[in-house]
């Protein structure tokens, strides 16, 4: 009602939201439709001949026990590095907000990482535990623990989800912190005069007030380990070993790009986008009505 | 309709006028688009080349552009391709080279080019192996053979010497391998053998030299509906000794693609098989005496050893785009430009050089004649083991021609999956050749389908 107020007549307010809808058009709407497009067909690399085949790329995705296997890599995956990212980012950040003495320092240093891209994050992970050029691979292997991730799957998975979580923590930080900061005082020190343990408050007072800030950590955390974390295991495992380290996102990649097949790639990218979506919906219509504000 | 005709007459007369226009000492010249996927040093090595072309005569402007991996030149083109902006050479790797055959009107055959042109090259003084792998299967030329590698064997004079091993008598059979691998080890040297690229090295290569199918159809070669072979009796025994060995220390798996590289020039393993193009490295990193062999032979298998096959890259030439008709979009004067480019880099003194400079190896008999003349081998021993293994056992056979799938780019990273798994202990030798084989034919039916359309 008040918009009329505002303006008179719909052509100004168009004129004005033209800008945006056409970027959304161009790069978000008119991509994403041709996704859709690309995976009804089946079409050779060069776009030469051309099939229109329906839905069987969708079914042969979802019966291709390799497609079921990255799923569930990136099930354990994604669930594994929200866990420990939001895990350490919150003890990290319930000692930062403690005073200390250098708390500055200690807050900036905790925030650097995650201005490292992601490809060369994983580099510096790669010097680490390569087993003969990494210096704790090495140490691994000079103290008889047989560390090789290039052919143990379990290794690998373990070191692309260190490296990806480390990456969020500093992210999951600053909201933990300032989501910290703004529980107020009062409530704490009631708290302490009833007689709650340090441990009793965190569990009971600050980790309830915390929720709407955790909760939106999640889902931020999902979607990077689903879709950001695709230089972390290009640089790191290439999927490897086997198949052990192969994400969703990867194989749409590897499919696509590296082998050109380009109806089965765009297939899988829309079933991706179908998931973002339901997760987005999770997240407005149904989760975040019963976090505690 | 009437359009595309008017467009069709308009370029036909342009292309009777672009060669008078470009004989006119005012004229612009006639610009090339090259894209090339050669990273640094090598990249810039391959635009000296094009530079001496340009500065070689007025007319043709070679514009060389390094697009990224060869995977990433190969879909870059691709993409070019579908939106009518295509180069006019591309740069590919030689497993791409079953893709860009099926690619129909996508690329202009060589020897169409050079019948077109009226450019002459003496393909007949390429070693066999090069430009087989890259002809049809009448033997014309598809594209033009370039930086070509084959697989040697790297060992450490210094580690074969602390073992007791003769440092100038390197194994030469797989038994004669295991054997020095096992002293190796016993002289308390961690890694005795370990691979780079291990689909094309211990699978491509091995077959090739027991001559061996790696697929049927002449491994591709007469026909899109070849079928994979790797779980044959030797490729199964082969990869049982690896896994065997891998148990027993004394092989070590050291990655995908060139992960390994690294650990022969660091000292870390004794023996390495690699590209023959890893010797430049070798020279640089390597602080100890070292050898070149040739790859080793299971001398029970009769016809063995044969030639290895090769690496590397070739030039490909591209029509515009897909609606570009009978002149693929270019004038007669771009082709031409295009055809004198590929004459000059056939010379046999830029080969040699390009040789000499880099560890590939020289792809006419011409430049290997000139770079031996010239000494070169007399002072670098041993840089000539590649192209002596490419010779090895006279004329090629159609399973040491090369490789012609479609799709090999996801067949060579299936075959490191699954030898992955094998070395974990996940699968016998045996079940991850078959797997392989299993999921490989998905890939081709699914190529085969893809292009049957695309390929008449």
């Amino acid at each position: 009602m008040d918009r009329k107020v505002i303006f008179k007549g719909r052509a100004l307010p168009l004129l004005l939201l033209l800008p945006q809808l056409a970027v959304t058009l161009v790069f978000f709407i008119w991509p994403a439709a041709m996704a859709v497009w690309q995976s009804l067909l089946q079409q050779d690399a060069f776009g030469l001949s051309t099939e229109f085949v329906g839905l069987e790329n969708f079914a042969e995705v979802v019966a291709d026990p390799a497609w079921r296997g990255a799923a569930a890599n990136t099930a354990v995956f994604a669930s594994s590095v929200a866990m420990l990212a939001l895990g350490v980012a919150l003890f990290l950040a319930v000692q930062a907000d403690k005073a200390i003495r250098g708390q500055r320092f200690y807050r900036t240093m905790l925030i650097w990482p995650y201005a490292v891209a992601p490809a060369i994050s994983a580099v510096l992970w790669l010097f680490l535990f390569h087993p003969s050029i990494g210096l704790i691979g090495r140490a691994l292997n000079a103290a008889g623990v047989l560390w090789d991730y290039q052919l143990n799957g379990s290794q690998a998975m373990l070191l692309v989800v260190i490296a990806s979580a480390w990456k969020q923590v500093s992210y999951n930080f600053i909201f933990f912190l300032a989501g910290l900061q703004s529980i107020p005082k009062s409530v704490l020190e009631a708290a302490a005069i009833d007689g709650a343990r340090p441990l009793r408050r965190f569990w009971t007072v600050v980790f309830p007030l915390l929720s709407p800030t955790t909760f939106f950590l999640l889902v931020v955390n999902l979607v990077y380990a689903f879709f950001d974390t695709f230089g972390v295991i290009h640089a790191l495992t290439k999927g490897g070993p086997g198949k052990a380290t192969e994400t969703l996102i990867y194989k749409v990649y590897v499919d696509g790009v590296d082998n050109l097949n380009l109806g089965s790639s765009a297939a899988q990218s829309v079933l991706l986008m179908v998931f973002v979506i339901a997760l987005t919906v999770v997240q407005f219509r149904f989760v975040e009505r019963r976090v505690h504000y | 309709m009437l359009r595309r005709t008017l467009a069709a007459v308009a370029a036909a007369a342009l292309a009777f006028v672009a060669p008078v226009q470009a004989q006119a000492p005012a004229a612009a010249p006639v610009e090339i688009q090259f894209w090339h996927g050669l990273p640094q040093p090598l990249g810039g090595l391959l635009e000296k080349i094009v530079s001496d072309f340009n500065a070689s005569q007025a007319r043709y402007k070679v514009v060389p552009t390094f697009r990224g991996s060869y995977a990433e030149t190969m879909v870059g083109a691709v993409a070019a391709f579908r939106s009518s902006s295509a180069p006019h050479i591309v740069q590919m790797f030689e497993v791409g080279t079953g893709t860009m055959m099926a690619a129909g009107r996508a690329i202009r055959p060589v020897h169409e080019l050079l019948a077109s042109t009226g450019v002459n090259i003496d393909f007949a003084d390429y070693l066999p192996p090069v430009r087989g792998y890259y002809q049809a299967a009448d033997g014309r030329q598809m594209s033009m053979p370039f930086n070509s590698s084959t697989a040697v064997m790297f060992y450490n004079k210094d580690m074969f010497q602390r073992a007791g091993l003769d440092p100038n008598a390197p194994p030469k059979t797989w038994a004669e391998v295991e054997a020095a691998a096992r002293k190796l080890k016993e002289a308390g040297i961690a890694c005795p053998m370990t691979t780079s690229w291990p689909a094309w090295i211990q699978v491509e290569q091995t077959l090739a030299i027991h001559n061996q199918p790696l697929a049927t159809q002449a491994n591709g070669f007469r026909g899109m509906n070849a079928e994979m072979r790797l779980g044959g009796a030797l490729m199964v025994r082969h990869m049982q000794n690896l896994v065997e060995w891998q148990r027993q220390g004394l092989f070590r798996y050291g990655g995908r693609d060139s992960a390994a590289d690294g650990l022969f020039p660091s000292g870390e393993c004794a023996m390495a098989f690699a590209s023959s193009g890893l010797r430049a490295r070798v020279m640089r990193e390597a602080r100890f005496q070292w050898g070149t062999a040739m790859l080793p032979y299971y001398n029970d298998v009769a016809g063995a050893p044969r030639n290895s096959i090769i690496g590397g890259a070739s030039f490909w030439v591209m029509n515009k785009g897909p609606n570009a008709g009978e002149t693929g979009g270019r004038s007669a004067a771009e082709w031409r430009g295009v055809a004198e480019f590929f004459r000059y880099i056939a010379s046999p003194e830029v080969d040699a050089k390009w040789h000499q400079d880099t560890g590939y190896v020289p792809v006419r008999r011409a430049s290997y004649e000139l770079t031996r003349r010239a000494g070169y081998y007399a002072a670098n021993p041993g840089a000539d083991v590649a192209i002596e293994s490419l010779l090895r056992g006279g004329a090629a056979t159609d399973n040491s021609r090369g490789i012609r799938l479609g799709g090999y780019v996801e067949i060579r990273t299936i075959i490191q999956e699954e030898m992955e798994k094998a070395f974990q202990a996940g699968q016998s030798a045996q079940q991850a050749m078959q797997a392989a084989d299993t999921r490989a034919n998905a890939v081709l039916r699914n190529f085969e389908r893809q292009n049957a359309r695309a390929a008449q």
